[in-house]
């Protein structure tokens, strides 16, 4: 294997590992900030108990999404030197502001968050918590808009061999980041929504604490209900949008291979990559130009139409992403998507009838659903970022042009299967935390504090 | 002065920045297991810097985004070009941000052991990496022509750039246990105040040798400022050994810190205006001017760095205002 395919699958295990902690982290901190508002506003101790509960497992959580995040920053530099070098002039804005703007205002406030229980009065510490909630999700819009760039190159002139900034607010309004960013944070609210839901469950399940359970379920199942719907039409515009500014992406997400109007949405599809045809197909029709276009006709390009335009402009090539990935990658986030919408409704209507703990499976069925954000948001960015190939910055750069030259495939496949085996071990210790603090529930111990605070354990042995 | 220079310098404070505040917290974490000889006050010396490392580890992730921003082709051979070394230290990274929040989530002896010994780790490579780093950026690498390092990771290191690599570690390890000294109390204190003297015995004679060194090694001192700077820094962590004998830690504290902002000052200013290097041809040297972003990029950095700075200063500061106590056993909440 060469050091390209290895640089792409170093970029894909990093980011997609930094992506499961990021998600949580976007909803989680604005659901405990919420839940310590609510305390300083009533004085009511169960809702201070219930900061701290959602509090120790937003921390365990947020510490891994730090530190895998450092990686992705130098990333750049190490697998993608070319790829710095074309589009550092634009690129590196956002990703300078971010680490200004968001990480410093994120870490700082969160330490003080944590060791300043009594420290400060309670509004200021609940201040505290808003802020690094903010920050988390203005880092998200800096770091998307970044991505945007590659998605849909704006404000920018070739120059000098390179990419050229021109215009910072064109960046920052790029058509696509006015998509991606809030289908980003509905996904990280939808994220921390399930994990709520799902965990207090668990316990509902098993009748216990029923008092702080029924009130975190409250506040998941409100987040849940508004944020699901709420990603659900960002996402149906954006496809929109995508059909547009990146139509052989959305062409391959469909596996449409000739255009057609009125265009049929597939729902499922046995595709053949080498021939360029599908040998089964479950269609319904008429509906992929209602989805494009919002009407019953309308030309939806296939991918073989774009391929020959994209030839006609870039030159020979093949400009065809793995079609088969991408269309099972966006079945399967709108499939989870779809099921989250279902199971919200569905406990909601039981909940208002006050019967939701009467129907253990739909209990059940909440825990087991916790999974289902993790895998429409990876899934979610596996469609991004593969139904660009073989751009990395689209129409401007491919991905061969982009890696790091000085960097041989041996030390590429070093370094990825030392972070992957980390990464791998961390992941452990990690759920292992969670699932302890999870199932000991909010208990009588006040939060973190520690068990044998002075026993004798020498750290030689 | 042009955007370029404005860019070198400050990517220069942000490097001192770093430097001055994550190396007392490398400098703790490498103290740990000599200092903590049971589990509380293993706690207490964590929680000494558990509110602030990760608003100082942002200091470097943030001179990474600059670097990125205003000199990308820096980044891109730095980043490229030192690559083992740098997975070394994000290896480091990795492990020490996730062994401070869990050591203490689990209370079975061997997780705990396991953490605190990735906490040493994790803190001891990157205070040496460091120096192992800008011996070379001021030494000069192989770089060819068309910007790219041509060397391996072997080039890297020396007798030179590892006499460097130790010097940071000393350096930041007294650091860290002067900043002990300010936090806790009683036996802690003491503990801490004896193993300040002890690095600092080692530390003097380490900068005085690298100061020696790169009269032959590196041309920085042809830069009449940076030369003085750079013995400057030698006189200062002289003057903080004398500040700890006679007891006064703060001054001790801030006196060994200007060690620090001394010999970044002066590594930075010799290396000007080049950014890096070549040791194969003067030609090929990386400057401000032939790595740096467009007039455009760096005008908008300019005025989004000038306004957010300060801003950052100003809450970094109150957070260290807020937790000015000293940590003791008592309250070891966390
Ligand atoms: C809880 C998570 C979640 C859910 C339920 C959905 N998505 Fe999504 N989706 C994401 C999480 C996500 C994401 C991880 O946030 C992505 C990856 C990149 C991005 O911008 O958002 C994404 C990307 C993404 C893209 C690609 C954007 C691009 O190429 O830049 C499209 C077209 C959609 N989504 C559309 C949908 C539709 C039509 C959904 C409804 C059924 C849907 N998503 C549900
Ligand atoms: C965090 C969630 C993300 C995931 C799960 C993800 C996933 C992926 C995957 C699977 C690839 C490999 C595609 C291929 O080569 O076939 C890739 C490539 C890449 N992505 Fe993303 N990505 C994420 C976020 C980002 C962001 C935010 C950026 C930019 C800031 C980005 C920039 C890139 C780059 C530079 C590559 C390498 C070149 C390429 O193969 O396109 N990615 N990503
Ligand atoms: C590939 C590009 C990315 C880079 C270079 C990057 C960089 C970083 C860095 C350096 C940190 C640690 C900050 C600290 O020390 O406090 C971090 C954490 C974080 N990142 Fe990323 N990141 C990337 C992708 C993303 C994406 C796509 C999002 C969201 C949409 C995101 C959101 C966050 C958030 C919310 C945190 C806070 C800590 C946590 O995750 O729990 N990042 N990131």
């Amino acid at each position: 294997m060469d050091a390209l395919i290895l640089a792409r699958m170093q970029f894909a295990i990093t980011s997609s590992y930094h992506f499961l902690f990021v998600p949580l982290t976007l909803g989680l901190s604005v659901l405990v900030a919420v839940m310590e508002t609510i305390y300083v506003r009533t004085g009511n101790e169960t809702y201070k108990k219930m900061t701290q509960f959602w509090g120790k497992l937003f921390l365990i959580n947020f510490a891994m999404g730090v530190v895998t995040g450092i990686v992705q920053e130098f990333h750049f530099g190490m697998n993608w030197s070319e790829y710095s070098r074309f589009v550092g002039d634009i690129f590196g804005a956002p990703l300078a502001v971010e680490a200004l703007a968001a990480f410093f205002l994120e870490s700082t406030f969160l330490g003080i968050w944590v060791f300043g229980w009594d420290k400060l009065s309670k509004t200021m510490h609940a201040a505290t918590i808003w802020l690094v909630a903010i920050a988390s999700n203005l880092s998200a819009f800096w770091i998307l808009a970044a991505n945007s760039f590659m998605q849909e190159p704006v404000g920018y002139v070739i120059r000098n061999g390179r990419a050229e900034m021109t215009d910072f607010l064109a960046l920052l309004t790029n058509p696509h980041v006015l998509y991606q960013f809030p289908h980003t944070v509905l996904a990280g609210f939808t994220t921390a929504a399930f994990f709520v839901m799902g965990i207090s469950a668990y316990h509902l399940l098993r009748k216990n604490y029923l008092d702080f359970f029924r009130r975190s379920f409250r506040i998941g199942l409100t987040m849940g209900l508004i944020s699901t719907l709420l990603v659900i039409t960002v996402g149906h515009f954006q496809g929109q949008h995508l059909v547009n500014s990146q139509p052989m992406k959305m062409a391959a997400a469909e596996a449409l291979w000739e255009s057609a109007d009125p265009a049929p949405l597939s729902l499922a599809a046995l595709i053949d990559e080498k021939n360029q045809t599908n040998s089964v197909e479950i269609q319904i029709p008429g509906l992929g130009s209602f989805l494009s276009h919002n009407s019953f006709s309308g030309e939806v390009e296939g991918i073989k139409d774009v391929q020959a335009a994209y030839e006609a402009r870039y030159g020979p090539g093949n400009y065809i992403p793995p079609v088969t990935l991408v269309f099972w990658s966006f079945r399967l986030m709108v499939a989870a998507g779809l099921w989250m919408i279902l199971i919200t409704l569905y406990s909601l209507y039981l909940w208002r009838k006050g019967q939701l703990e009467t129907k253990p499976w739909v209990l059940k069925a909440l825990l087991w659903s916790i999974p289902l954000p993790y895998i429409a948001n990876t899934s979610g960015w596996f469609m991004a970022e593969v139904g660009r190939q073989p751009w990395i910055v689209q129409g401007l750069q491919r991905v061969n042009e982009a890696v790091s030259p000085s960097v041989s495939a041996g030390a590429v496949l070093t370094t990825m299967i030392a972070f992957t085996l980390i990464y791998g071990v961390l992941a452990v210790a990690d759920l292992y935390l969670l699932t302890k603090f999870i199932k000991q529930g909010p208990g009588e111990t006040p939060a973190g504090r520690p068990m044998e605070p002075t026993k004798e354990v020498s750290l030689w042995t | 002065m042009d955007l370029n220079m404005l860019w070198f310098i400050l990517i220069t404070v942000l490097f001192t920045g770093y430097f001055f505040l994550e190396g007392f917290d490398y400098g703790v974490g490498t103290l740990l297991p000599f200092l903590g000889k049971n589990d509380s006050e293993r706690r207490v010396i964590i929680n000494t810097i558990g509110p602030f490392w990760d608003g100082n580890e942002v200091w470097l992730i943030t001179a990474g985004g600059a670097i990125f921003a205003a000199f990308p082709n820096w980044y891109a051979t730095l980043f490229s070009g030192f690559y083992m070394a740098l997975f070394l230290m994000l290896l480091a990274l990795i492990v020490r941000g996730v062994a401070f929040e869990f050591r203490s989530k689990d209370d079975r002896p061997a997780w705990r052991s396991l953490w605190d010994w990735l906490i040493f780790g994790g803190s001891l490579v990157p205070a040496l990496l460091w120096g192992v780093a800008i011996t070379n950026l001021i030494r000069g690498v192989p770089i060819a022509g068309n910007m790219q390092y041509a060397g391996t990771f072997w080039d890297l290191l020396s007798p030179y750039t590892l006499v460097g690599g130790l010097t940071t570690l000393l350096i930041f390890t007294l650091h860290g246990a002067l900043f002990l000294t300010l936090k806790t109390e009683g036996e802690q204190l003491e503990s801490a105040r004896r193993a300040a003297s002890l690095v600092s015995i080692l530390a003097v004679p380490a900068l005085l040798v690298l100061i020696i060194l790169s009269y032959s090694h590196t041309d920085i001192f042809t830069n009449t400022g940076a030369g003085i700077v750079f013995w400057g820094a030698l006189v200062t962590l002289l003057l903080a050994c004398r500040l700890l004998r006679s007891g006064r830690y703060a001054r001790a504290f801030i006196m060994n810190g200007l060690t620090i902002v001394c010999t970044t000052v002066a590594v930075f200013w010799g290396l000007f205006p080049r950014v890096m290097v070549s040791s194969l041809n003067p030609e090929w040297n990386l400057t401000v001017y032939n790595a740096s972003s467009s007039p455009y990029t760096l005008k908008i950095m300019t005025i989004v760095a000038l306004t957010l700075v300060p801003v950052v200063l100003l809450y970094q500061g109150w957070t260290y205002w807020i937790f000015r106590k000293r940590v003791t056993v008592k309250d070891l909440e966390y």
